[in-house]
């Protein structure tokens, strides 16, 4: 089994209903994400997942130097930014793709998959 | 033994697509079998010029590669993690049946164009692993820096391995899908043999027949598919007018060719796939476009062409592949029943502006039309937006031509 990061792009600014149009659409999101996260978990794929505060609320810290310098905003500047993720354990690419497809369609958001090298 | 040697390699790069599959398959990594398949051609070199070549010679190279790949492991298990853990998928067993067909060729085919990588890099790993191809042979075909390529093959290789691409032929309800891309890999190999881009070689044999070699085989193991023997039919039907198709470093049209320079024996082959796909009756892109080609095929002389039949043919693609490409090429037939005046009024509808066909198309029924000043121009942006030579020969006589 190998573990994947299935993370969700979209754009930074954000409207009341977080970009998906009305109301009752954002609640269906919501819903079907979540059934969506029940699955993985009666499945076995399920490791860790979460929705991220808009990107606004970023803080970089370097703390290569000798006193950490704090900057406001997130590290890159952009149009489309990290909105939240899954972390999952799948046997191969094509389980983490399909499972990627449905966590997109659920969540009505872009999904980047990446293989972890190795967890701590 | 220059004739052993050669002898050698030419049973090495047939072998060498089913070498590699089967080593992928027992050690689980593309890279200890590309090293392995390496050392049992240094080996081979050593041993058949003066031995000659084994009766059994892939499973001579098999079993050389495997045991080089399982001497390599034991000596580097202690130091490199990585072949530690290729190691772990050490399979000495015979392969199972894991797909609806049995063959470590297949799923090499179906790793090497997965989705997941980006499409050049599919061409040259299918090219570079099942076709045998050297590094610098597919770089050359491509026209990009061997670096270049190498750094292509390479990061996608990584990819293969990081993300755990798998290694198995798709389920029966993604194969279609995963089927079409393995097609159009293998289409466009042929493609750019046929007709190269670029300022080098107008034809690339070893390309067309590399991607007419690699269908064959995708045939004989999925002999199911009507696609398949579709795309088989439909390259070799092309490739059958290869030899009549450039005439002193010049592109001859179809209507221009001689005939009697076609190879019989690849037409006969491709009209007996084309009778195979319509008595299986579930037409596809391919199996359309090799009928269209066995309709050109079949007759004696251009003037015999059964244009009513091959803008039918398009009507019928252009129901499942609503593209511009096949509504010019349909346009083209049109001319042939309808008139060029006909046709041209539908090219210039279509958004393909930056394609060479679509301005040799229009030259071409302007000059019918005796528009001489507006075919001119037209020859000349086709001249400009192709750097095939024999293409250009050919435009640049025919807007000479003109008066």
């Amino acid at each position: 089994m190998t573990h994947y990061l299935l993370t969700v792009h979209g754009p930074a600014e954000m409207d009341e209903f977080g970009n998906y149009g009305s109301k009752e659409e954002m609640e269906e999101a919501f819903a079907a994400t979540g059934a969506f996260n029940d699955k993985l978990r009666a499945d076995g794929y399920w490791v860790f997942a979460g929705g991220l505060q808009p990107a606004s609320t970023a803080t970089v810290v370097d703390g290569q130097g000798e006193t950490p310098v704090m900057t406001d905003g997130p590290y890159l500047e952009s149009k489309e930014v990290l909105g939240g993720f899954w972390v999952i354990d799948a046997p191969d690419l094509d389980v983490a793709l399909r499972l990627a497809a449905e966590g997109s369609k659920a969540c009505r958001g872009k999904v980047e998959v990446r293989p972890f090298e190795g967890l701590a | 033994m220059q004739g052993g040697t050669a002898a050698v390699e030419r049973v090495f790069r047939e072998e060498y697509g089913r070498l590699i599959a089967s080593l992928v398959r027992r050690f689980g990594d593309i890279d200890i079998a590309e090293e392995a398949a390496g050392e049992a051609l240094v080996a081979a070199l050593e041993k058949w010029p003066e031995s000659g070549v084994p009766p059994n010679p892939g499973g001579w190279l098999t079993i050389t590669a495997g045991n080089r790949a399982v001497d390599r492991i034991r000596r580097e298990k202690q130091r490199d993690a990585k072949h530690q853990a290729a190691f772990m998928y050490y399979d000495d067993t015979p392969h199972e049946r894991t797909g609806p067909v049995e063959d470590d060729r297949l799923r090499l085919l179906f790793t090497c164009c997965h989705p997941a990588l980006a499409p050049e890099a599919r061409i040259a790993l299918t090219l570079r692993l099942l076709g045998g191809l050297t590094v610098a042979e597919i770089a050359r075909a491509f026209l990009v820096p061997e670096t270049t390529m190498a750094q292509r093959i390479t990061r996608a290789k990584k990819k293969i391995a990081a993300a755990k691409v798998p290694y198995r032929v798709p389920e029966a309800a993604d194969l279609p899908e995963r089927l079409g891309g393995v097609l159009a890999v293998l289409f466009l190999v042929f493609n750019e043999g046929y007709l190269a881009t670029g300022y080098g070689d107008p034809v690339r044999a070893e390309l067309t027949g590399e991607a007419i070699r690699l269908t064959r085989i995708l045939r004989q193991l999925l002999p199911e598919e009507p696609e398949v023997a579709g795309l088989l039919g439909l390259l070799v039907l092309i490739e059958a007018r290869r030899e009549a198709r450039v005439r002193n470093g010049q592109l001859v049209p179809l209507d221009e060719q001689d005939r009697a320079g076609w190879d019989r024996a690849l037409i006969a082959e491709g009209h007996g796939l084309v009778r195979e796909c319509l008595a299986i009756n579930r037409p596809g892109r391919y199996q359309i476009l090799a009928a269209i080609n066995a309709v050109h095929t079949d007759a004696p002389a251009a003037t015999d062409t059964d244009w009513s039949q091959v803008v039918a043919l398009y009507d019928q693609l252009t129901r499942l592949d609503p593209s511009p490409i096949v509504a010019l090429n349909r346009a083209v037939a049109v001319a042939e029943l309808d008139g060029p005046k006909v046709a041209l009024a539908l090219v210039d509808a279509l958004p393909l502006t930056g394609y060479h066909a679509w301005h040799a198309a229009r030259a071409d029924l302007l000059r019918r039309l005796g528009r001489s000043a507006e075919a001119k121009d037209a020859y000349d942006a086709a001249i400009a937006a192709t750097q095939n030579s024999a293409e250009r020969a050919y435009l640049s006589r025919k807007r000479g031509e003109l008066v």
